[in-house]
């Protein structure tokens, strides 16, 4: 455990964004971090399902906060208003959530009402000093900049694949329900409807939390089935250029980037992109980017570890082939 | 109907971008631009005042307002170049190095200066994110601030009799949304593209007004703005370490292998 004299140690207040069938990988490696620096407390606007109750305990909370608001929580401010209910009701000087753009909305209006600072798409660290930090990667992977927090409260979006989600001894916890009034501005907006996208591919990783990334751009000329099929080789999740969704050959929740999703996996390959600035300021901080091009200038290859200068319809079936076969043999 | 469209004015995306010693970002002349998803902000409000035909254009007015120093009336003329009608500059020494916070602080206190001028505001239209912090939370920082419905995201959006409604796209559900105006909208680049400015508008964007106003136009707490405001403090901005030279391999039949032994060594399947 980090050792820490930080101001923001004691109750750490986590959104937990669940499923059905358990605790997403993000949710995990945020209740890890919350366990390093302090007590995690989980809060939740829905009543856990058995697996997340076991996800729980196994993660180590100290706390599940239900928040029972009377109205539409999917509506981001009134998520906000729950979300500082329960920050205020542990009080929690930290709040964490993971980054998606639904997470953005909501820890900026709670931060606003808890009068804390906000640092998005960052890892929380613990300075020299034992303070909080928030490390941050921008400018299309070129610049990295620490900040701190000057306020007695801090509230931060962490991105997915930041620290290896680990479990401990599961322990009982209890689970509080607190009831909370939204105000009239979080209902001012009415939310129509909500449309789940079909799950093409439901054997992948969803994008914003795969270890693993193949993307493909423009120079998929529309035929992603050589991107399909290394991701699967590897157990990808598969992204893509706002051009190749513009054309159609994709999902748009495929798209990476400074508009679409940011991704940190461990290893991202990026075929037939050619890595203009908005798509790297979604790819930045993976840990290994590999690109294959046809084009030795591309500048996808600057920011780059390894380059293969060849046609993807050739370089990414071999390479999947090879994959298999070493884990075949392996 | 009035529209007022918040700009940035940001560095270039294809620039060298970089921070200063004080961990703010450094905007030059010749590197700045308007944020390229405000244009998409600018293009949506032109449209909407486009499409009420029962008006005509004239009685119509798109506002452009950009919060920052002098060099940031290029944001305002590259929107006056789209075809807005009047542009507004917000500038003091007490709002230097403001933060998301007081930047929406400051954006609904000229919203409100604006109506009081007799300047009503059916909808602001904001950009989803600026392209140099990526925030993407002044949009909705600033419907929190005016008390106005929020329609985020929006990569649709109609307006009639009174009321905007939205489609978003989020991570795996798609969502509509309807609010009764005013409200605050901001828009994604998927809705529309910028349109390109004539050589007329572009000679005529040169001389037209831009109004600047101090604190003194808002009404506003001059303590909860800029720099001694801020909730959060830079320590440290540098660039980031040089990687390891990448290894190049041109493929001559055995790249797809070569990019599975690069995993495999090292480590990393
Ligand atoms: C406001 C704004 C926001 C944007 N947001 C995003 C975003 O979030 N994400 C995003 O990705 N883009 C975004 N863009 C678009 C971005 O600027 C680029 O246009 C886009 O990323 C380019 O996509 P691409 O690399 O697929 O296509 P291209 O730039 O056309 O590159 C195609 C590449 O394929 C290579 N190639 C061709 N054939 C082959 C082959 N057989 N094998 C291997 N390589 C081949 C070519 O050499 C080239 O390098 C945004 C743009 C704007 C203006
Ligand atoms: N200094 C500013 N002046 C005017 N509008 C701004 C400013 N900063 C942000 N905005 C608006 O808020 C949107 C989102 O910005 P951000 O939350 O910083 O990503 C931008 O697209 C602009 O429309």
């Amino acid at each position: 455990m980090t050792e820490t004299h930080s101001r923001f140690a004691g109750k750490i207040a986590v959104l937990i964004d669940h499923a059905a069938d358990g605790l997403h990988s993000p949710v995990r490696e945020l209740l890890t971090i919350a366990r390093d620096l302090g007590q995690p407390v989980a809060v939740s606007f829905e009543a856990p399902t058995a697996q997340v109750e076991a996800d729980l305990a196994a993660l180590g909370i100290a706390e599940l906060i239900v928040v029972d608001i009377d109205a539409d929580w999917h509506l981001t401010a009134v998520a906000a208003e729950g979300l500082t209910a329960a920050a205020l009701e542990c009080d929690a000087k930290l709040v964490l959530a993971t980054t998606t753009f639904e997470n953005r909305e909501i820890v900026a209006l709670t931060a606003r009402r808890l009068g804390a600072g906000l640092v998005a798409d960052a890892r929380p660290e613990i300075g020299a000093d034992g303070q909080l930090q928030a490390f941050k990667r921008v400018f299309a992977g070129t610049w990295d900049v620490v900040s701190e927090f000057e306020t007695e409260r801090a509230v931060m979006t962490v991105r997915a694949n930041t620290v290896q989600a680990s479990t401990v001894e599961p322990t009982a916890y209890p689970t509080r329900t607190i009831e909370v009034a939204a105000s009239a501005w979080a209902k001012s907006a009415t939310l129509v409807t909500r449309t789940l996208h079909e799950h093409t591919g439901a054997t992948r990783p969803p994008l914003a939390e795969a270890a693993y990334v193949v993307a493909g751009g423009r120079g998929t000329l529309g035929d992603f089935s050589a991107v399909e099929e290394l991701a699967d080789a590897l157990g990808a999740a598969v992204g893509a250029t706002r051009d190749a969704v513009d054309e159609g050959w994709v999902d748009h929740d495929a798209q990476i980037g400074q508009t679409g999703v940011t991704v940190a996996p461990r290893v991202y390959i990026g075929a037939g992109i050619s890595g203009a600035p908005h798509h790297r300021g979604g790819m930045q901080a993976a840990q290994t980017i590999i690109a294959v091009n046809t084009d030795p200038e591309t500048p996808l290859f600057e920011i780059c570890d390894f380059a293969v200068v060849g046609d993807l319809g050739e370089v990414l079936p071999q390479a999947a082939k090879h994959l298999r076969e070493y884990r075949e043999q392996s | 109907m009035r529209v007022l469209v918040p700009v940035k004015y940001v560095p270039d995306i294809q620039s060298d971008r970089r921070f200063d010693d004080d961990g703010r970002i450094v905007r030059t002349l010749a590197e700045g631009t308007l944020n390229e998803l405000d244009e998409v902000a600018v293009e949506v409000a032109l449209r909407l005042v486009e499409a009420d035909t029962g008006v005509p254009r004239e009685e119509h007015e798109v506002i452009a307002l950009t919060i920052g120093p002098a060099d940031a009336d290029l944001a305002l003329r590259k929107a006056y170049q789209l075809g807005v009608d009047y542009a507004v500059r917000v500038t003091d020494d007490a709002i230097i190095g403001s933060d998301y916070f007081a930047t929406a602080r400051l954006l609904s206190a000229a919203t409100k200066a604006l109506v009081a001028d007799d300047r009503p505001i059916d909808a602001v239209v904001t950009g989803m994110a600026a392209l140099d912090s990526l925030g993407s939370v002044v949009s909705t920082l600033l419907a929190a601030e005016l008390e106005w419905p929020q329609l985020l995201l929006a990569r649709s959006l109609q307006v009639s009799d009174g009321r905007a409604r939205i489609e978003r796209e989020l991570d795996g559900v798609t969502e509509e949304l309807t609010a009764p105006l005013p409200a605050v909208i901001s828009v994604t680049d998927h809705i529309a593209a910028p349109r390109y400015p004539n050589f007329s508008s572009i000679v005529a964007a040169r001389t037209k007004p831009i109004d600047v106003w101090d604190m003194s136009r808002l009404a506003i707490d001059a303590e909860l703005v800029g720099q001694s405001a801020a909730r959060t403090r830079v320590i440290s901005a540098a660039p980031r370490p040089e990687k390891d030279p990448v290894i190049v391999h041109v493929d001559q039949g055995e790249g797809g292998k070569e990019l599975a032994d690069f995993l495999i060594s090292r480590g990393l399947v």
